[in-house]
């Protein structure tokens, strides 16, 4: 899965680091990143609803799961 | 459906299934009949109104439940505006640049006189558009991270159990409003911010002012003074710079440096201290009111605290304590082959949202197995709640330790005595007696 964060789009509201905390964190300035090694989702099941909890649709999934 | 058949359909406090079922079917029946959807067109609902149980939308909002995803509404001035209803719709518009919260605009629409008390005047970050408002918000989000909010909670739990320690010190009856749901997050943001909490009487009555009352001198008066307090506040900081909060920080980076002036810095200080605490004080009281009137969801998340994070989400969507969040149209938008007009006014009744069922099933059911993770109760585009990651923190904190510790918690006056607020300001409770 290819998660892309559009971070000139995010507001740090951190929804997505909530939905699923072991994929999405905030950086340093609270705007939306992922975790090391995470990059492709690693699987989880929570992915499209954090993308879905983005307030500004920042988030966007592609690709195959996985 | 009738008058008669809405009063009766409030009485109920607590969410028996048969009355949820019967208001369903109720609502069905009127959904049915064109000539009572053409009579809804003629005669717009007036809104905000009081609620009649503080944990529900006032029963006169019913029909707009059936007129899903947009419906009419006269606002208080006589103005009519577009009230959304249907959650889809809700999450598409609060995220659609084409709707401003520029209250300065002509035609922008209010629902309470106090909102127009400063007509040229914007409440920053509020009333803020995109690019200004991202800018804005910038300068401030990293105080309000998820890792910060955990951060944080070693310092809410201190609060808390403070405030607790102090309760039970004084022995029942306590009023609630003024010995723990308020003075928890007022305690928390003033630490947060950098703001003295023995200044707490002042600001915490500037705020009931800006928020609450219905004559505009009066509103005028408790912005100047908020303005005159934090500018003083503001200028203390600029000489001395050895506190650590999100103020001084805000003071000593981007005031000093020349990149933020005195007045955006004041304006910045005033948000976060007025929505810092008034709206979580609010949460706390409505949310043990409505404990209390759950007794089997109550005695759910006694015996099993892991479910506060699930319970706290459905109160907010219960809750809905941010009831009218207002907007205007800055060009033509078509909605389901509707178009709201460039001008238009837009209100988004997040009680009525966040009771959508093709969102949440049996919508007036309090369930804490439910997903409630998609409500707007913290708004939802670019004017997300800035501070949501700390409220559910500070609502986990408070609820969870008032529950464990106060195990004979209860009201100390009949529920329907229980004073809350009225309709056209945040909701909550205006005092709540209990005994333990």
């Amino acid at each position: 899965m290819d998660i892309h964060i559009d971070t000139d789009v995010c507001i740090g509201a951190g929804q997505c680091a909530l939905a699923a905390p072991g994929v999405f964190t905030q950086d340093d300035d609270g705007f939306s990143a992922l975790l090391p090694g995470r990059e492709d989702g690693g699987g989880e099941p929570m992915l499209r609803e954090a993308a879905r909890a983005c307030p500004v649709g920042a988030i966007k999934l592609s690709g195959p799961p996985g | 459906m009738t008058d008669t058949q809405v009063t009766t359909d409030t009485q109920d406090t607590a969410d028996n299934p048969v009355t949820t079922d019967a208001r369903i079917a109720m609502r069905g029946e009127g959904a049915a009949s064109p000539a009572e959807a053409a009579a809804r067109e003629q005669a717009p609902v007036a809104f905000p109104q009081d609620r009649t149980c503080p944990y529900r939308p006032p029963a006169a909002y019913d029909p707009l439940r059936d007129s899903r995803p947009l419906a009419r509404v006269t606002l208080y001035d006589g103005a009519t505006a577009w009230l959304v209803t249907g959650h889809e719709t809700a999450r598409a518009l609060l995220a659609d640049p084409r709707l401003s919260t520029d209250r300065t605009r002509p035609g922008y629409p209010a629902t309470s006189p106090r909102l127009r008390a400063l007509p040229d005047r914007r409440v920053a970050l509020l009333n803020v558009d995109d690019p200004e408002h991202h800018a804005q918000r910038r300068l401030v989000l990293a105080n309000f991270t998820l890792k910060r909010a955990t951060a944080m909670r070693p310092a809410i739990q201190r609060v808390v159990d403070e405030r607790i320690e102090a309760m039970l010190a004084q022995g029942p009856p306590a009023e609630l409003v003024s010995a723990f749901a308020l003075p928890v997050p007022s305690t928390v943001i003033c630490e947060l911010l950098g703001v003295p909490y023995a200044d707490h009487e002042f600001f915490e009555e500037q705020s009931r002012r800006l928020l609450r009352s219905r004559v505009q001198q009066e509103v005028r008066e408790a912005r100047d003074r908020l303005d005159g307090y934090l500018g003083a506040l503001i200028d203390r900081k600029l000489e001395d710079p050895s506190g650590d909060g999100v103020l001084d920080a805000l003071v000593d980076q981007q005031v000093r440096e020349g990149t933020v002036d005195r007045e955006e810095a004041v304006a910045l200080a005033t948000i976060l201290l007025v929505a810092g605490h008034e709206t979580t004080a609010n949460m706390i009281s409505l949310g043990v009111y409505t404990l209390l009137q759950h007794p089997e969801r109550l005695a759910e998340l006694r015996a099993d605290p892991s479910l506060l994070p699930a319970a706290v989400e459905e109160l907010m969507r219960m809750l809905s304590i941010a009831d009218g969040l207002l907007r205007q149209a800055t060009e033509d938008i078509d909605v389901g082959g509707t178009t709201i007009r460039a001008g238009d006014g837009v209100v988004f009744a997040t009680s009525v949202i966040n009771r959508d069922e093709s969102a949440f099933p049996a919508p007036d059911a309090l369930d804490w197995s439910r997903s409630a993770r998609h409500h707007v109760a913290f708004g939802f585009g670019i004017h997300q709640c800035l501070g949501q990651n700390l409220a559910r923190a500070e609502l986990e904190i408070a609820l969870g330790t008032l529950l464990a510790r106060l195990p004979g918690l209860r009201l100390a006056v009949p529920a329907e005595e229980a004073r809350f607020k009225p309709g056209d300001t945040i909701q909550g409770m205006l005092d709540l007696p209990v005994t333990w």
